[in-house]
Formats: structure tokens, sequence, C-alpha cells
């Protein structure tokens, strides 16, 4: 059995180094990322409120995250666990949020489709990072460095607010996209949906059927 | 008399081992499971987590970041008495878990459906949710958090007795394969599945099946502990493991459930129960003692009864 590749990657990427990247390698992260998830992109780009950080500069690197922390009352920050939450809801802000802010590493759960990453990652020149597991909450809560600051949790609460996080060695991610993008998730369903037909050998549909999950209004719950 | 501040004591002690420390029943199941793994990224994933178990520990920090949703499910024996009653051991459960979300830290996951409030202490309107069980005899008191995912792996199906074992399996299959994809049920994981009670009761059974039984359980049934074993073979020959990649391990125990239904129907929920499976227990007693463990022994024969009443109750003793 071959172990993966592990690389280390800058949160403010050179082409190049994302050219290397091959589906599945392991990736560790250095350097700023910000946490960004609904709370964040409706205030953004629905709001119009202006994103109080110099983007991609300080950092091309959204993680769709909110992090297990609290603010003392000192105004300092107890950060334990980060993982990832499921980024296929995101996709109606993505394109805008990735045109705007030049995010080049878009970090979450589960990917996205294919047709998302040809549509505008590839675009964009990122990619998608898969958190592991899930999660590996603890893992990388050692690779924060330090916790930067953290903007509009007034408004946002904590857990949508937009943290900015130094990592060293912050890890590890999957490589889920590359920059033709080839979908990681999309490959491995591919593989597990030959065997499927057997698996339901002798299982029988429901018969009470579901209405709504299709646009077709003439459907029934029978037959 | 059981004291109200040993109980909040031990609530937040438990907040903190649950969110901390991964059972030792479901890290057996999991050590287990990755020694079974040959697929290259599924393999990975196991050993990850298996680590990621050893940091949390080490550094006290939360096993995951997403620490899910704190809830609490309370027994008694028959004989417990609390000081303060039920509503001061409600305010001191919701204190518990404010406090613990700040202290550990927790994600403040909790907000109102609708305005997206968020209180940052995981407390709200119906949160955290409190459920309750008794037991005959016994004057001490349970108590059981449980933190659980909140978003994907649970689905609920009205099924008819013409549905059969094969339409259980039918939608048993559907609901790991659809929420396997992508590893949006963070499998491998306890899966558990609730079969007949009405609909609101069969979700109930099926999370408390996930939640409140441990790895290496069986239902008392042997039928039913034979349909748990196969099921959890079924799981395990997709071809899926951890993250939808390639593998051999989606299931580490399946725990099926059972409630009286309607005569026309077979409802069914299936539930899963994560990488992150965190529940933490302890018993209190009047004397202050305290007992922790993680098995939280939800389901005994009182809690399964199927007879009007029960031998040695009070009823009876009347009688």
């Amino acid at each position: 059995m071959s172990k993966p590749r592990e690389i280390r990657l800058s949160t403010t990427p050179t082409p190049e180094a994302l050219a290397e990247l091959r589906l599945g390698d392991i990736v560790y992260l250095d350097g700023l990322l910000y946490t960004a998830r609904e709370g964040v992109y409706m205030r953004a780009l629905e709001d119009k409120a202006n994103i109080p950080l110099e983007l991609p500069s300080q950092s091309a690197a959204n993680f769709h995250c909110s992090p297990a922390a609290a603010i003392r009352p000192d105004g300092s920050f107890n950060m334990g666990a980060v993982t990832a939450t499921a980024s296929f809801r995101f996709a109606k802000w993505l394109p805008e949020w990735m045109a705007k802010t030049g995010a080049k590493l878009i970090i979450g759960k589960g990917g996205m489709s294919s047709k998302d990453y040809k549509s505008y990652f590839v675009p964009n020149g990122a990619i998608y990072l898969s958190t592991v597991g899930y999660g590996t909450g603890a893992l990388l809560g050692r690779g924060i460095e330090k916790v930067e600051a953290v903007h509009w949790q007034e408004e946002l609460g904590l857990a949508q607010a937009m943290w900015v996080i130094r990592c060293n060695k912050m890890g590890p991610f999957i490589v889920a996209s590359d920059l033709e993008g080839n979908c990681l998730f999309e490959r491995e369903n591919a593989k597990i949906a030959e065997n499927l037909a057997r698996v339901y050998e002798g299982t029988r549909p429901a018969t009470l059927k579901r209405y709504g999950e299709t646009d077709d209004r003439s459907d029934e719950v029978i037959g | 008399m059981i004291s109200i501040d040993l109980i909040q004591n031990t609530a937040e002690a438990l907040m903190d081992k649950a969110a901390i420390e991964i059972p030792e029943d479901y890290l057996t199941g999991l050590q287990a499971a990755a020694e079974t793994e040959d697929g290259n990224l599924s393999s990975f994933v196991l050993q990850a987590m298996l680590e990621n178990y050893k940091a949390a520990k080490e550094d006290r920090r939360a096993m995951c970041g997403d620490t899910g949703c704190p809830r609490w499910y309370v027994k008694m024996g028959n004989e417990a008495r609390i000081e303060g009653g039920p509503v001061a051991l409600e305010s001191a459960l919701r204190r518990a878990t404010a406090k613990a979300t700040y202290d550990v830290p927790l994600r403040p996951n909790r907000v109102h459906p609708l305005w997206r409030t968020d209180h940052n202490n995981n407390v709200g309107i119906g949160a955290p949710e409190i459920e309750y069980g008794y037991e005959p005899g016994g004057e001490w008191i349970d108590l059981i958090t449980v933190h659980k995912g909140g978003l994907f792996g649970t689905d609920y199906r009205m099924l008819f007795p013409s549905d059969g074992i094969e339409g259980i399996k039918r939608f048993y299959l559907d609901s790991l394969v659809a929420f396997g994809k992508r590893g949006l049920a963070c499998q491998p994981a306890i899966i558990g599945i609730g079969l007949g009670g009405s609909k609101d009761t069969c979700m109930v059974l099926g999370k408390r099946a996930a939640c409140l039984r441990v790895v290496g359980s069986e239902n008392p049934d042997p039928k039913i502990a034979a349909l748990e074993r196969e099921f959890k073979e079924l799981g395990n020959s997709i071809g899926m493991g951890a993250m939808g990649f390639v593998g051999k391990n989606m299931v580490i125990n399946c725990n099926i459930e059972v409630g009286y239904c309607h005569t026309g129907g077979m409802q069914m929920s299936v539930h899963a129960f994560c990488l992150s499976s965190r529940r933490a227990v302890a018993r209190i007693y009047p004397d202050g003692r305290v007992e922790h463990r993680t098995d939280p022994d939800w389901f005994t024969s009182y809690q399964r009864r199927e007879t009007v009443d029960w031998p040695g109750s009070a009823q009876e003793a009347a009688e």
C-alpha cells in the first residue's frame, strides 16, 4: 500500500506550486488563512460590507470553518479545535467571492462538483483542499500559531465570524481538485458505483414515494 | 437528596470529557477497522483520526472543531430526589452547557433557525435538549451528555409491512450511500436504526440506538441481533470507506431499536454517530459519590418493557 505524498504549501501559493499538486496529495499549510462561510459571504457580497483584510495579498486561503473558540474578557482568544463544514452549500456565493478576493485555496469538507471546479475554480487558478476525517480538529488546532483577529463577531456571532489564523504546518488536508478541474470525490464515487448494483441485490424500493424531489408536478407518491 | 451544585459540577466535567475523550468502545472498534482497511486514502484517514484522538487528549482540546449540538439524557432511579427539583436540575444543565462552551471551548453552534441569533453559549430555545428516563429502584441520577453533529447522515421514511426486510435494507443502503459519498456522514459510524413507534418516536429510537448503545452491544431479541450483524456486514460490503473513498469500513456497529407502531405502518429512521462519537456519563448518588463511565446503559429491560405492569412496581406491591 503506497503512502500519499506530503507537501508544504503557502496560503498565498504561486501558480507553479498549485500546478505541482495531484489529487490525493496531503498538504500542510503555512501562512495566514481566514474563515468565511454563509455569514461572511452574505455580509460581504449581499450587504456590500467592506472586507476587513487585504485579499489576496494577506491570504488566498478561504477556510469553510467555524472554530471551537472563545474570546476571553481581556480580548485574547482561546481556540482549541478547528474543522471544516460541508462546502457544497456555498456554491451560490463562491464565484463572486473568488473574483472579488482572488482566493486560490478553498478549504472545506466534501469538495464541490467538477462542474463547479471547471466553471470557476479553473478560470481563477484555484484548487480545493479537503480536511481529513472528518475531522481532525485537534491536529489542525495544533497547526495554529496565532489567532490574529476576529472580524464581525458582533454581527454574525462567534461561529460565523471571520477568524484570521496564522498557521504553521497546519494539516493534514487532501488535494481534492487540481488546476484542470478534476474531482477526487467523483473519481472515488465512480469506482464505488461499479459495485453498487451487487450490494443492492435483494432489496426493494419503498412503496410510498417522495414528492417534490423533482420539478415534475404530475408526480404521485404511489406507483 | 442529590446536591444541585454537585449536579452542575459533574455536568461541566462531562461536557469537557465528551468533547475531548473518544469513548473506549468506539476507539477499539475504529482500531479494528483501521487494521482491516486497505484503501490507500481511507487508511490514511483512519490513521489520521487515531492520531487526532491522541492529540485531543494530550492537549485537552476538542477532538473535532464541530463540537456538535450538546444535549442531555437524564435517567433517575425511582427514589431519586433532587435538591430544588426538576426546574433546578434543568437550570444546572443549561448553566453547565453555557459554561463548558466557553471553558473547553466548544463551538457555539446553536442559533435561532430564522434570525440566526447566536448567544455564543449553545443555549437557546429548546437547546440543549433534555430527555428523561426512569428505572425502578435506586436513589441515583445518571447524567449523559451526547455531542452529535447535526447536518448529515440521518433520514426517516414511512415504510409498510409490504415493504418487508427488503424495503428496510433498501432504505438502510440508500441512507449509507447518500450520506457516505464525499464522507458527509463522517463515517465509519455507529449506525442507529429506529423501527416502528410513530414518526417522532421512531426518530428518537434511532438516535438513541446510535448514541446511547456502545460498540459491541446487541439487541436482546436474537433475531434483531442477527439483523444488526447482517446490516453491519452489508454496510461494510458497499466498497466505501472514510470520506467516501474506496474502502471497507462504513459501519463500526449497527444498533437497531424497535417500538410498537400503527398496524398499517413500519416507520424507519437511520442515524449515523460519526468519527467523533462523543458521549460521557456519570452516576451521582445522594451521599456525594460520582461514578464516571462511557456506557449510557440506557436500553435496560425496563426501557424495552412490553407488558402492562412491571414486576415489583408500586401498583403490584399495593395488590
